[in-house]
């Protein structure tokens, strides 16, 4: 019998709900208030809890510290690749500047490439600003004392 | 300066200002995902290249038309961001270039000497952000984003600073603290540009100016003025703001110093003349009565007891690093002058200040790749054993006591000319006894260097050796610059006169 049953078994109920609530908060984003950073946040707190709660070896499980480095990288990138992607498209033959989301998409009259390109760079914001919370939680959890504590 | 304009086709150039901070923003993840040190090391120097180049092309395409606008996905300024080249701040885009561009080349080695293998690609991609803000917060034109680089800049050199804690502990105090000091800088500037939002309605630098000049000042101008006045001088290490300088370059890895004090206070000295000149009219009351009162009479007297603070220390870093604070006062009385030529004066120093502390910071990390420096007494007799470094250390340190012969005299005589040209014979004195110093604590380690025993090991001489080459040739280059443009020093003094005459236009 685990001593902490009760909360073993409300944040496993909890975290698919925060993660849920965290991808809302994203693509709900381009319509109301949200977006990358506060997504970003919520999703990366499901596993904070999951790590609390269970350990730091079942999170490292679930999560690679790795992972959370590749993804940290994958996020800028993304954001500053839809930057140089709407440098190469070019829109429609007229020279586009960086980050001119029109270029996305050719339907001009609904700026439906604007839509594309908040799209995209929201979700760069939420892959950093996630993996980022990790990895700070990974570095401040992981870290082992240089004294121990029976030497203090 | 044709030729520059047209080193890359067309359709690159034309985003120039784009790619150059795009660039190194792109290759920093890169860069943290590579297996190895020198892979990541590669992809820094490929990307100090390119915006090396992007630099040359934007000096061309500046020196044809006047000034550069470049109008981020595609909304017009005041409204959309605006990134904008003028004869100001393209001097700093070059510098921050070509020092980035030879500091990496040291970085090698260097890098390899003092950081743990496994933090190697980290470390670059660091540097690499920190790149990225350098030139960032040169290049916009909006004064929000120059907010938003100055963090992106600082919150890595933070992480730089305290990369040299795996050496010396002292790194991790020195990094908080300059954390703690540098975020009241950008906390105090932001809410400037906050003020300035609420009086202008506007973020864009032209359009601010244009909004001041046409409304006037009121007592909320007058505030934000204070509170950007205060922030950058905090990043840029005005005296007395400079409390977090001298422990973070003494204890940051060598690599991370050399590129510290030859870019990142002279990028926030550069805001500092953006704010002042193009945007704050120096024409202007309490503007003009702060260039009289705050910049001249401070800079004197930080370049007064700033040297006398390296005299006593017992770091040569830590000597150099207070030399650091006493030509940022040398900076500060040129911009005092409030006249063209005091401008121009200061740009001249700000960028011979550059090759010199590259130079000799990049010296002392050569030594301290073999010989572990920490005090003056370990340099003794270094000028036998590594005589490459200890020349090159010899040649800057005179630059910067002001010898003729090298850039530091060039910068120092036309600061004396435009001091005379107002009449202030006091700054005269003043920057006479501040080399005077400075001749004290430059010659506390030449004298070190060349007079002393070698260093020996059971009582044999250690055998003369040179470091690495790519340690030698970027403080070669660095040295030799000091005296190339000493006698051909056109270049420099016409691109630091454009860049007065950028911002004070006729006057």
């Amino acid at each position: 019998m685990s001593p902490h049953l009760i909360l073993r078994v409300v944040s496993k109920l909890l975290i698919p709900i925060i993660v849920v609530f965290g991808f809302y908060v994203q693509f709900h984003g381009d319509f109301g208030p949200g977006g990358g950073f506060q997504a970003g946040v919520i999703v990366a707190v499901g596993v904070i809890l999951y790590a609390l709660i269970f350990g730091m070896e079942e999170a490292r499980r679930a999560v690679p510290p790795a992972a959370v480095r590749y993804l940290m990288a994958a996020g800028v990138l993304l954001f500053a690749g839809v930057g140089v992607a709407t440098l190469l498209m070019n829109g429609a033959g007229e020279p586009v500047n960086f980050l001119d989301y029109d270029a996305l998409h050719p339907d001009q009259s609904h700026h439906t490439g604007q839509h594309y390109g908040i799209l995209l760079i929201e979700l760069g914001v939420l892959f950093t600003v996630s993996s980022v919370m990790l990895a700070i939680f990974y570095a401040f959890a992981g870290r082992i004392p240089d004294l121990p504590d029976e030497d203090w | 300066m044709d030729i520059l304009a047209h080193l890359l086709p067309a359709g690159i150039a034309a985003h120039a200002p784009v790619l150059l901070v795009v660039i190194p923003l792109i290759l920093a993840p890169i860069a943290a995902l590579m297996p190895s040190g020198r892979i990541a090391w590669a992809i820094s120097l490929l990307a100090a290249f390119l915006v090396a180049i992007l630099a040359l092309v934007l000096l061309g395409e500046v020196s044809q038309a006047g000034s550069v606008s470049y109008h981020l996905g595609g909304w017009a300024p005041p409204l959309g961001i605006e990134y904008r080249v003028d004869a100001l701040n393209v001097p700093i885009l070059l510098l921050v270039g070509f020092v980035g561009l030879l500091c990496t080349i040291y970085a090698l080695p260097s890098v390899a000497d003092e950081i743990e293998p496994g933090k190697q690609p980290m470390f670059y991609s660091a540097f690499l952000v920190c790149f990225t803000g350098l030139l960032g917060v040169t290049i916009t034109g909006d004064a929000f984003n120059v907010f938003v680089f100055l963090e992106v800049s600082s919150l890595s050199t933070y992480a730089l600073v305290a990369m040299g804690g795996g050496k010396d502990r002292r790194a991790l105090t020195a990094s908080y603290n300059y954390l703690i000091l540098g975020t009241i800088g950008a906390t105090f500037f932001v809410i400037g540009v906050g003020f300035l939002y609420m009086a202008t309605g506007t973020l864009n630098m032209v359009d601010i100016a244009r909004v001041l000049a046409e409304d006037g000042h009121s007592r909320v101008t007058e505030a934000a003025f204070a509170f950007i006045v205060v922030g950058l001088g905090l990043k840029a290490a005005m005296f007395p703001l400079h409390v977090w300088l001298p422990n973070a370059y003494a204890f940051a890895p060598n690599f991370v110093t050399a590129f510290l004090a030859s870019t990142a206070t002279k990028v926030a000295f550069y805001v500092l003349i953006r704010f002042l000149f193009s945007i704050f009219h120096p024409e202007v009351t309490f503007v003009a009565a702060s260039f009289t009162w705050i910049f001249a009479v401070l800079g004197t007297v930080g370049m007064i007891v700033a040297s006398a603070q390296a005299i006593f220390q017992t770091d040569p870093r830590r000597v150099l690093a207070y030399s650091s604070v006493a030509q940022v006062g040398y900076m500060m009385l040129g911009l005092g002058m409030g006249t063209k030529a005091g401008l121009s004066a200061g740009m001249l120093h700000l960028m011979n200040h550059a090759m010199m502390k590259g130079a000799l910071f990049m010296a002392l990390g050569a030594f301290a790749l073999k010989f572990g420096v920490r005090s003056i007494a370990s340099l003794n007799g270094l000028g036998r054993t590594m005589p490459v470094s200890a020349s090159a250390f010899t040649i800057s340190g005179l630059s910067l006591v002001g010898v003729p012969l090298t850039v530091g005299f060039t910068s120092k005589w036309y600061l004396i000319l435009a001091a005379l040209d107002r009449d202030w014979w006091w700054a005269v004195a003043a920057l006479i006894a501040s080399s005077l110093l400075a001749l004290v604590y430059v010659g506390r380690m030449l004298m070190a260097i060349w007079m002393e025993e070698p260093p020996s090991h059971q009582g044999k001489a250690i055998a003369a050796s040179t470091a690495p080459w790519a340690v030698v040739v970027p403080m070669s280059i660095l040295a030799l610059a000091n005296v190339y443009f000493f006698f051909n020093a056109d270049p420099l003094v016409h691109l630091a006169n454009a860049a007065a005459e950028a911002v004070m236009g006729g006057r």
